[in-house]
């Protein structure tokens, strides 16, 4: 029954996508509504992932040096740990993890609402597609902007951890900067941003997907917000798994 | 003229299939208001979803002046749509969009005017439902019979030849209602449109109805006008249209004293 159910779901998602997926009604109002969604999805959220990224820096370069203290490590290995952690992991797969909360919900939301009190039904008896006028700017908007947000996301990390440096001398400074330059992967950083471009798309269609399919209310619409993110979420960390094994290995 | 040919419409709702229309037929018309009226769960808004293509019928025809919505590819859908207007029972205003970007909204999607024309043509949409001085407000600040009229301006702007209305006066008082019924009734006229109007309140039955169609459990119970309804003998529509004292004593007096316009 569950395996029938997600069967369905997963074939409606992929002709929602089609839908979506079509040419626009008129490029114009395409580009503004594309454009506006790269500020409403992405501009708007760098405030958050500052202040994320500055405190998981800081507390990454603590926990580091309190669990590497040995003798027989080098001291820069505190800022060459921090910045694979930042570099691997945090930045595209932690950072969509917690943006899938907040523009999961907002796209799952805004959608819904408009399902629910028939601004969709509107937009199709116009003759327009719904899916595509709705769905398209969305989805292509957060796919630009995000490996932004993440290179953003992969220097005020560094930088969390320069200012804990400097304000606790947990480790000399020149040591933590020696340590993030050290033995550097320039591959790293293309694979964080390979990975944010999945994790973009997948944040922004299952989210839209929910909202779009939503029945019923307010409390329909929250539920369907809920599941957007659990599901955006399980979705990350499953091709997560997928692509580091394709890519680093 | 919109002909409604057997439509049947059935749903599932999980216990097994539930038919909810049964073959309804009936024929809608040019520069008038066309009412279709039912009790709620009678399958009124069923019907006008289907006739609208929000829905598809399992069976039956719609003919918009002889083209055939069921028979329509995805492209004819697409361009009959551009000759209908709606008008949704909670408005269905863009919230992100103020009055005049709501009327203007499908201008600047299908035609191929200027935007000093558009700007024409959707101000003298809003003037014509009395909305002037309100262009720059956002729906939620707009009373509910302010948004009816917004709604009701965006239905217009592209002159559409067909006009749905799903319970327009529903959450409205009275007063508002009526006004609400009158614009409806005059646009009807003044531009030659198809209104199809969904509704289960009374004053507009006797106010505005040139062609009504009784639904009643999914079949169609009665068709008349508004003169009509006060000497039907049909028990259903008389249990609808008389559920109320206030009616039952209009109907009493008229039977003794007659019918005057």
């Amino acid at each position: 029954m569950l395996i029938t159910r997600s069967l369905e779901s997963f074939g409606n998602y992929c002709m929602f996508l089609w839908r979506a997926f079509g040419v626009p009604e008129k490029w114009r109002e395409f580009f503004k509504r594309y454009l506006a969604e790269i500020y409403k999805l992405g501009i708007d959220s760098i405030p958050l992932i500052i202040i994320v990224s500055l405190f998981i820096g800081a507390l990454c370069t603590i926990l580091i040096k309190l669990n590497i203290n040995n003798p027989l490590l080098p001291r820069y290995a505190v800022g060459l740990s921090t910045r694979e952690i930042i570099l691997l992991e945090f930045s595209s797969s932690i950072l969509c993890l917690i943006l899938s909360g907040k523009i999961g919900s907002n796209i799952a939301s805004e959608i819904g609402t408009m399902r629910v009190t028939e601004q969709i039904d509107a937009l199709d008896i116009m003759g327009i597609n719904s899916a595509n006028f709705l769905v398209m700017p969305k989805i292509l908007g957060l796919v630009t902007i995000l490996p932004f947000l993440v290179v953003i996301c992969m220097g005020t990390s560094l930088f969390g951890g320069y200012l804990i440096c400097v304000l606790t001398s947990i480790v000399e400074v020149e040591t933590y900067i020696y340590g993030i330059q050290t033995m550097f992967i320039e591959w790293y950083v293309w694979f964080a941003l390979i990975k944010s471009l999945f994790f973009a798309f997948l944040i922004s269609s299952i989210s839209a997907f929910y909202g779009y399919t939503v029945q019923g209310g307010s409390v329909e619409v929250g539920k369907a917000s809920t599941d957007a993110v659990v599901t955006s979420n399980i979705m990350i960390l499953l091709v997560d798994i997928v692509l580091t094994k394709l890519m680093l290995q | 003229m919109i002909q409604v040919k057997n439509i049947r419409k059935s749903f599932d709702d999980g216990e097994g299939t539930r038919e909810i229309l049964h073959g309804i037929t009936a024929d809608f018309f040019d520069s008038k208001t066309n009412l279709i009226i039912g009790q709620s769960g009678s399958g009124k808004t069923v019907l006008v979803k289907n006739i609208v293509g929000l829905f598809m019928p399992d069976e039956g025809h719609i003919l918009y002046d002889g083209r055939d919505i069921t028979l329509m590819d995805r492209k004819g859908l697409k361009e009959l749509r551009k000759e209908i207007g709606m008008l949704f029972q909670g408005s269905a205003l863009f919230d992100s969009e103020t009055v005049l970007g709501n009327v203007i909204f499908p201008l600047k999607m299908f035609s191929s005017m200027s935007a000093e024309e558009q700007r024409e043509r959707a101000q003298f949409c809003i003037d014509r439902v009395n909305l002037t001085g309100s262009e720059n407000k956002y729906p939620s600040e707009l009373s509910g019979g302010m948004q009816k009229r917004a709604a009701i301006a965006r239905a217009i702007a592209l002159n559409p030849r067909y006009l749905f209305c799903d319970e327009p006066n529903s959450g409205l008082d009275p007063k508002t209602s009526i006004v609400i019924d009158e614009l409806l009734s005059d646009i009807t006229h003044e531009f030659g449109i198809t209104t199809i109007i969904n509704t289960h309140d009374m004053n507009s039955v006797m106010g505005i109805g040139e062609n009504i169609v009784f639904i009643n459990k999914g079949h169609v119970g009665w068709i008349g006008n508004k003169d009509e309804i006060y000497n039907q003998d049909n028990e259903d529509l008389n249990n609808f249209v008389y559920a109320t004292d206030l009616f039952r004593d209009v109907r009493k007096y008229r039977l003794v004293h007659g019918y005057k316009k």
